[in-house]
């Protein structure tokens, strides 16, 4: 039964490319998306639709920052750190922004393990990447505990705007939330991975169906898209 | 000894190159070389200094801003198109997925329109000192 849903079934051999091939696609009264299993399909849509829920986040900041008379505090200077008695603009966020990419770097690596079959490294530089993003989850506590001792409530602060802290708990809360998440759904596929579960094909708890390898990939769309989500969070929020 | 260096390199990456090839032959879906990802890690990297550098020089105005959207632009397309293989997707999905976010854009037009508006209001009848 599993069988029929197998994702890299050789299909029809040639398949139209450009604006034919969308055509041909889209109006072929089967499945539209040819060569991409329900699973990786069903994780962009779904990775679509959290677009449209960060993007509404953003843009009510947006509208705050812009509608408002009071002047928006300024994020340099209300993320800067004195390190060694330096004075260093946005410097947390920085390091926040490095190990997020870094974990996405790790990610991709293990995506490429998995389809080579490599246990071993697939497991292992997925739980790296875990651990890259437990660190930043526990980085943004420290953001957070350190902004809340200073005074930033959601309905005021001490430097200007009060919807600044609105739009900054909503907002990085949010994200966090999604990288949380992400550190969870990383060990657990780790732990199949390394339990060898996709190359013995052994069945799911909760489904009862077999995995693939391929949960790596889709697990890797996820965690790709949580820093996708913060270079946007980044440039629009921290720096502007 | 150079001819026993090389016989032992050889020795070295035949395995290897049995394993790459025998994954080659089992793996399905996305493959790309490592190096790839490599170099798309160093540019991400690179432009994440470099957002992170205009803020450090205290850049202002519409040079700060180009910059930052710039930048984040760049990182944004790298993550999509390699890191999460949209690059290498057929175009029914990856249209699928890239264009409705163009409703987005949309959107930031018509707050950014009504932002300002609000803003004229509040200057026109709540005007404080500022």
């Amino acid at each position: 039964m599993a069988e029929t849903v197998l994702t890299h079934s050789g299909q029809s051999p040639a398949r139209l490319d450009g604006w034919r091939g969308i055509a041909a696609d889209w109006a072929s009264d089967q499945r539209t998306f040819k060569n991409v299993s329900w699973g990786k399909a069903m994780m962009w849509i779904f990775l679509l639709s959290d677009t449209f829920i960060f993007s509404c986040f953003l843009l009510s900041y947006m509208t705050a920052r812009m509608s408002t008379t009071v002047p928006w505090p300024n994020p340099s200077e209300v993320f800067a750190l004195n390190i060694a008695g330096n004075h260093i603009p946005l410097i947390l966020i920085a390091i926040m922004t490095f190990i997020l990419i870094s974990s996405s770097g790790t990610m991709a690596m293990a995506v490429n393990f998995g389809y080579r079959r490599d246990r071993v490294r697939t497991a292992a530089l997925m739980l790296v990447t875990a651990a890259f993003g437990a660190t930043f989850v526990g980085m943004q506590a420290f953001e957070w505990t350190k902004l809340i001792m200073e005074g930033v409530r959601p309905w005021g602060n001490p430097w200007g705007a009060p919807q600044f802290g609105a739009s900054f708990f909503m907002i990085t809360g949010f994200h966090g939330t999604h990288v949380t998440i992400g550190v969870i759904f990383l060990i657990a596929i780790a732990r199949k991975v390394l339990r060898g579960d996709f190359d013995v094909e052994r069945r799911g708890f909760f489904t009862s169906r077999k995995g693939y390898y391929e949960i790596v990939e889709i697990m890797g769309l996820y965690w790709h898209f949580v820093d996708l989500v913060w270079v946007f969070i980044f440039a629009l929020f921290y720096l502007w | 000894m150079t001819n026993a260096a090389v016989h032992m390199e050889g020795q070295l990456h035949a395995p290897a190159h049995g394993a790459v090839a025998t994954g080659a032959v089992h793996a399905k879906g996305q493959q790309h070389p490592i190096r790839l990802y490599l170099v798309v890690w160093g540019w991400l990297f690179v432009l994440s200094t470099f957002s992170y550098l205009v803020d450090y020089f205290g850049l202002q105005g519409y040079l700060r801003w180009s910059l930052i959207l710039l930048f984040m632009v760049l990182k944004a397309g790298l993550i999509v198109a390699v890191f999460m293989h949209m690059a290498w997707e057929r175009l029914a999905l990856a249209y699928a997925i890239l264009a409705p976010p163009i409703a987005v854009l949309v959107f930031v037009a018509i707050m950014v329109l009504e932002s300002e508006y609000t803003h004229f209001l509040r200057v026109l009848f709540f005007a404080g000192p500022s």
